[in-house]
């Protein structure tokens, strides 16, 4: 018979067995038992937070650099409900989480207890699955299934919400046998049939206006989905663009590479997308940033689209061909394939797709991405550039919070490879950046961690430098200041004639003051001539710094597709609004 | 056209709604049909009727019923969002329409009337398999079993012969023939 282990003890067996590191959380009273077993555990490192939502994203930024699970532990109630934004977000996103919740005593479980909420019931609509443990003999089970569904299908956030009681409780946990594990759900790793794989080469061969639409898909499916891309994208020369999470899983500053898609994505790009006949979808889900009108989007195409989720098929748009599957195994299939039945496509297609890139280098020429720059204030995108020229020949990882900052991120940041990008894309949650990059770090000892920010949404959960400062992780808070929620104020200079409803803010705190009162460095640059300067400065030191870039208080982030527009009819900057207003003679636009 | 102030698309055309029976086989567990009626809610698909039990007391398993209505793509959506909850087995989608389904609803109707009246309600009901089940001298109770719209007449009909009280299961469903679901 097995010895006798407490729920507590039974909590970290599991963890251990997993090779669990680091856990971020927050200690309260109905989780206690779990923190005070912790002294016993070594080769687990608990990292505190200042809030638990800080430690949720904390650990979403350690998943999605280092591609293991985030741990998360935190208390009833409150706790619970401070992770809640992180869970969603971690959902939306598809990130690895395992949420450890304390709960109040089973028996106090439904008399409104001190510090009881609903922690499964809130959690069920933001999670791959949760479960309240009621027996500690099934803790044990709960929590390897719990790391089984984060990890596996389309990957996602998992809550096990454990009462105090089950934490004392002795019970039995057996070590988990390496025996064949029963199907997981969404695990559809050896179904790539044969049929399909001819059909999407047939699809390639006819194609002649051909695009790779590449997502998060690719990040999500490991390091080798982002190699096996490569080799695709370079066996059959066809243009590529990436959504938002896609970034990095194929080289930015290649020549196929059209930039990114979507809403502020590139002029290329989107009408590429809009006029192909061929849409290879790869590991991305038709998101409504994405595809702008949907009876519109991309009319004269044939799609595929392989996704690991069957609900992600056929959502939002129609395809003709749709494959589900991880995409490293696709890819690896696919590539074997093709290399036996085309031999030499590259040049026999040259001539097919000449015309195509014959237009794509057209769009190119318009040169969306450019702006205006200035001699007097700080362009944040030539402050996004200029970091980049100052950072990319070391390897570093960006995450960034939301809103226009991001998406100059987006646009002026090049990522070669996978796992260096984290932002918050499908929920947008503004103080995303900061925990993440604590969490990068964390996972990424000794390397560059940069949080691209914005001065609104860094607030939301500055807390965290003090974290940063007790763990010595030397994140850099690169903030593009600009007084306003930028993203905010653009679409009411847009949309709701400039009336900008609470979008300023009047009273902000002096960051390199802030900096100092956290025990980091505080830099602040407001000059153009100063930047470059003031940039190596911040990479110099080896702490958390804020650095505070003054910028344009009015810039706005081009190109975008205006809303219910098709992909082809982007707005490129301030001269086509202004075109578009006199031509309706309307004064909204 | 007015031009749109949201960064959101403007909604397309509503498709054709049809109306489903969705069976799902689920583990009996703490919260599973909250979870089931959640995904419903959570993205505004409909629920008619639900009717749900356990079936299989070894395996734990429940079969839960839901009458519902949506375009195509939303009944797929459904079923595959279904599909991904992990205490879910199987889910079938059946037409309303399709010959080879039974469907069947349960129900209890009250009825305080002079005798009259309630021969004339238990008339009425004969055709589908009445059955009365409590009987005092002004009341009675009469269990019905037909298909949910034969039960919507009923309640018009029996209304206004002295109907105080009804109660409806929801239907279930089962497929004609030796096969079952897989």
């Amino acid at each position: 018979m097995p010895k006798l282990l407490s729920g507590a003890e039974i909590v970290f067996k599991a963890l251990e067995e997993r090779e669990v590191e680091f856990i971020f959380g927050y200690p309260g009273g109905a989780v206690l038992p779990i923190y005070d077993e912790l002294k016993n555990h070594k080769s687990i490192k608990h990292i505190l937070a200042r809030h638990e939502q800080g430690a949720g994203h904390a650990a979403e930024g350690y998943a999605r650099s280092s591609g293991k699970p985030g741990i998360l532990l935190v208390t009833s109630g409150p706790g619970a409900t401070n992770a809640v934004t992180a869970l969603a977000d971690a959902y939306m996103d598809s990130i690895p989480l395992v949420c450890i919740s304390g709960q109040v005593p089973t028996h106090l479980i439904g008399t409104d207890a001190f510090q009881e909420c609903d922690t499964t019931g809130i959690t069920r609509p933001c999670t791959k699955h949760n479960w309240l443990v009621k027996d500690v003999n099934e803790l044990g089970g709960i929590l390897d299934k719990a790391f089984e569904v984060a990890t596996t299908g389309r990957p996602g956030p998992v809550l096990v919400d454990i009462p105090k009681d089950i934490q004392f409780k002795k019970g039995k946990y057996n070590l988990r046998k390496n025996k064949k594990q029963k199907k997981s759900k969404g695990d559809f790793s050896n179904k790539v049939n044969n049929k399909d794989l001819d059909k999407f080469l047939e699809m390639i061969k006819k194609s002649s206006r051909p695009i790779f639409y590449t997502g998060g898909g690719v990040i999500n499916s490991g390091p080798e989905a982002s190699n096996l891309l490569r080799e695709l994208v370079l066996l059959t020369g066809f243009p590529i663009t990436s959504t938002l999470q896609g970034l990095g899983a194929y080289p930015g500053d290649d020549p196929q590479f059209l930039g990114m898609l979507g809403m502020h994505g590139t002029y290329e790009a989107n009408n590429a997308m809009h006029d192909c006949d061929l849409m290879i979808n790869i590991g991305a889900r038709f998101d409504d940033r994405i595809t702008g009108k949907i009876d519109e989007f991309s009319p004269k195409s044939k799609k595929i689209h392989v996704d690991i989720d069957p609900s992600s098929v056929g959502k939002n748009v129609k395809v003709d061909l749709a494959i589900i599957s991880d995409v490293s195994e696709l890819l690896k299939n696919l590539i074997k394939k093709f290399k036996v039945k085309n031999k030499n496509f590259l040049n026999s297609n040259k001539q097919n797709t000449s015309k195509w890139w014959g237009q794509i280098e057209k769009w190119r020429e318009k040169k969306s991405l450019n702006f205006i720059n200035s001699k007097t204030t700080i362009k944040p995108q030539h402050a996004v550039q200029r970091l980049y020229e100052l950072t990319k020949n070391q390897d570093t990882f960006i995450t960034t919070e939301v809103g226009q900052h991001q998406m100059w991120a987006a646009q002026h940041y090049k990522f070669n490879k996978p796992n260096r990008w984290m932002t918050s894309g499908g929920l947008g949650t503004m103080g995303y950046g900061l925990p993440a990059a604590v969490g990068v770090q964390v996972a990424q000892p000794g390397k560059l961690v940069i949080d691209i920010a914005g001065e609104a949404s860094v607030l939301m959960t500055i807390q965290e430098m003090s974290t940063a400062v007790q763990y010595r992780l030397p994140i850099k808070i690169f903030i593009l200041n600009n007084e306003y929620m930028g993203m905010v104020r653009q679409w009411q200079e847009l949309l709701h004639d400039k009336n900008y409803s609470e979008s300023y803010s009047e009273a902000l705190p002096d960051f390199v003051k802030l900096a100092e009162a956290y025990g980091c460095v505080g830099i602040r640059a407001s000059k153009p001539s100063e930047l470059d300067e003031k940039i190596k400065e911040m990479l110099s030191v080896d702490k958390p710094v804020i650095f505070d870039c003054v910028v344009d208080k009015e810039e706005n982030c081009y190109p975008m597709i205006p809303s219910g527009k098709p992909h082809n009819q982007m707005l490129l900057g301030p001269q086509d609004e202004k075109e578009e207003v006199s031509e309706e003679g309307k004064t909204l636009v | 056209m007015k031009k749109s102030k949201s960064a959101y698309s403007e909604p397309p055309k509503v498709g054709k709604t049809d109306h489903h029976i969705i069976v799902v086989w689920v583990d009996n567990e703490a919260g599973v049909l909250a979870r089931v009626v959640g995904l419903f809610s959570g993205r505004v698909y409909n629920i008619e009727s639900l009717a749900v039990a356990e079936v299989d007391k070894k395996k734990h398993l429940s079969r839960i019923t839901i009458v519902t209505s949506g375009t195509p793509e939303v009944i797929e959506q459904i079923k595959l969002q279904l599909k991904k909850l992990i205490p879910v087995h199987k889910v079938a989608d059946f037409s309303k329409k399709d010959p080879k389904i039974l469907f069947k609803e349960l129900a209890l109707f009250k009825v305080v009337a002079t005798s009259k009246k309630q021969e004339k309600v238990k008339k009425i009901c004969k055709k589908y398999n009445s059955v009365v089940l409590d009987k005092t001298k002004k009341s009675f109770v009469i269990q019905v079993t037909a298909l949910r719209i034969e039960i919507d007449k009923l309640i018009v009909l029996l209304i206004p012969l002295g109907l105080v009280s009804t109660s409806r299961t929801g239907a279930v469903a089962m497929t004609r023939g030796p096969q079952t679901f897989k």
